[in-house]
């Protein structure tokens, strides 16, 4: 069952091909303008937060949809056939494996057009993996809530920023670490534990909080 | 029940006021316990949220909506005796190093974006489950935030970073006189302005059906 829904939200996502088109041409867009902006090389802090708010806005805008799709008939449908819990999970998985297509590819992008500043690379991308999961439990939380309230896109960028800056403000520490080039025994585990259980925590949450918002 | 409060609390306040004299140390009185309320507010209305879920009730929602509101209220002279405080002590108003103040400043973000969200949806069944869900989550991240990140970084803030914490000199007896009384008596203040609150809401209602 949970398998079928996290297909279904492959199958809705890819069906439209310009959704996806208009994803990449937005990530590549916004990399481009920065690049443009800054011309120069940028140095290591610098680099490292505007990749993480690139990061941050693009997740919002592509994730604020996930569940504005769902009003009138598709949520009726939705309410009649899905079990709520199964339902945020397969909404949730489906979009960290989304997120975490698009966290590589703004990396891949932003590499390309700006300048690759990692030094230690593997340490990145665990750190990028645990982000863009987190980014995506919370985010589709707060799509729902979104969406049960006014629908619009404001309303989701206020509700979401604030409460992303905990996983954001650590996401930065570390990815610091990570261009900075620490080596594996001089990395700050005890904020990679956070960020582990920051994502553990929101999982939990929402699973327990969405069938609250379910019924209609 | 709200004229003890008041009378508990017309006690009670008078004792720290009486105290002002130049020694910023006295601050204790004001800023500390003012968040302690805050946080206990906060509590309040994290309670509230999760009855207004698990009853499915709108009452609840209202006395969840009116504790984050007078929690939300003592932020502003939380921050503006800390800043005050900041401003004789590390010689600023405001800086964006310290964890703590940070968290503040999401704090209220998080909560202003929790009223506006309430204030958007107008059928009172469906506003109570949304604004629910977003204050307990909202809560625990807010948590997260004032508890976790601190302690994880370096803070101006004492008993943070190798700062010493206050038990070591200012809770003597002495000090713990005024003290224990003054976050006594904000938390009661809070409560009474909660009471009041949800009165006001309660005849509101009434008068509209």
């Amino acid at each position: 069952m949970l398998l079928a829904l996290i297909k279904k939200e492959f199958v809705l996502e890819f069906r439209q091909k310009s959704t996806l088109g208009a994803v990449l041409v937005y990530v590549a867009g916004t990399i481009f303008v920065s690049a443009l902006c800054f011309k120069a090389r940028l140095d290591k802090p610098t680099w490292n937060a505007l990749f993480w708010v690139i990061s941050l806005f693009t997740s919002v805008t592509i994730s604020g949809k996930s569940f504005l799709k769902e009003t009138g008939g598709q949520a009726l449908y939705s309410y009649l056939y899905y079990n709520a819990r199964q339902f945020i999970l397969a909404k949730m998985l489906y979009n960290m494996i989304f997120m975490l297509g698009l966290s590589i590819i703004t990396f891949l992008f932003y590499g390309f057009f700006i300048s690759n500043e990692v030094q230690n690379l593997p340490f990145f991308l665990l750190v990028l993996t645990l982000a863009s999961t987190g980014l995506a439990a919370v985010l589709s939380l707060m799509s729902a809530i979104a969406a049960k309230s006014s629908g619009s896109f404001a309303m989701m960028s206020i509700l979401s920023f604030p409460v992303l800056m905990p996983l954001i403000l650590v996401v930065i520490r570390l990815s610091k670490q990570a261009v900075d080039g620490i080596e594996w025994a001089g990395v700050s585990l005890d904020l990679l534990l956070v960020l582990a259980a920051l994502n553990v925590l929101t999982l939990t949450l929402s699973f327990l909080l969405f069938p609250y918002l379910w019924r209609d | 029940m709200l004229i003890f409060y008041t009378l508990v609390v017309g006690l009670l306040n008078p004792v720290p006021r009486l105290d002002i004299l130049n020694e910023t140390i006295r601050n204790v009185y004001y800023h500390v316990p003012i968040w302690f309320a805050l946080l206990f507010m906060m509590s309040v209305s994290l309670y509230y949220s999760i009855v207004s879920l698990a009853g499915n009730e709108i009452p609840s929602d209202s006395k969840a909506y009116n504790a984050a509101l007078v929690g939300f209220f003592f932020s502003l002279p939380g921050i503006a005796t800390g800043s005050l405080w900041a401003r004789f002590t590390w010689g600023t108003w405001w800086t964006f190093q310290d964890p703590k103040l940070n968290g503040v400043a999401i704090s209220i973000l998080i909560y202003l974006a929790y009223f506006i969200l309430r204030r958007s949806v107008e059928d009172e069944m469906k506003r109570a489950r949304i604004a629910g869900v977003y204050n307990i989550f909202a809560y625990v991240m807010m948590m997260v935030f004032i508890m976790v990140m601190p302690r994880l970084t370096d803070s101006l803030h004492p008993g943070n970073g190798g700062n010493p914490a206050f038990s070591k000199y200012d809770l003597n007896s002495n000090m713990r006189l005024v003290f224990y009384p003054a976050v006594a008596g904000w938390i009661l203040f809070g409560c009474w302005l909660f009471e009041l609150k949800n009165r006001i809401t309660f005849l509101n209602e009434k008068s509209q059906d």
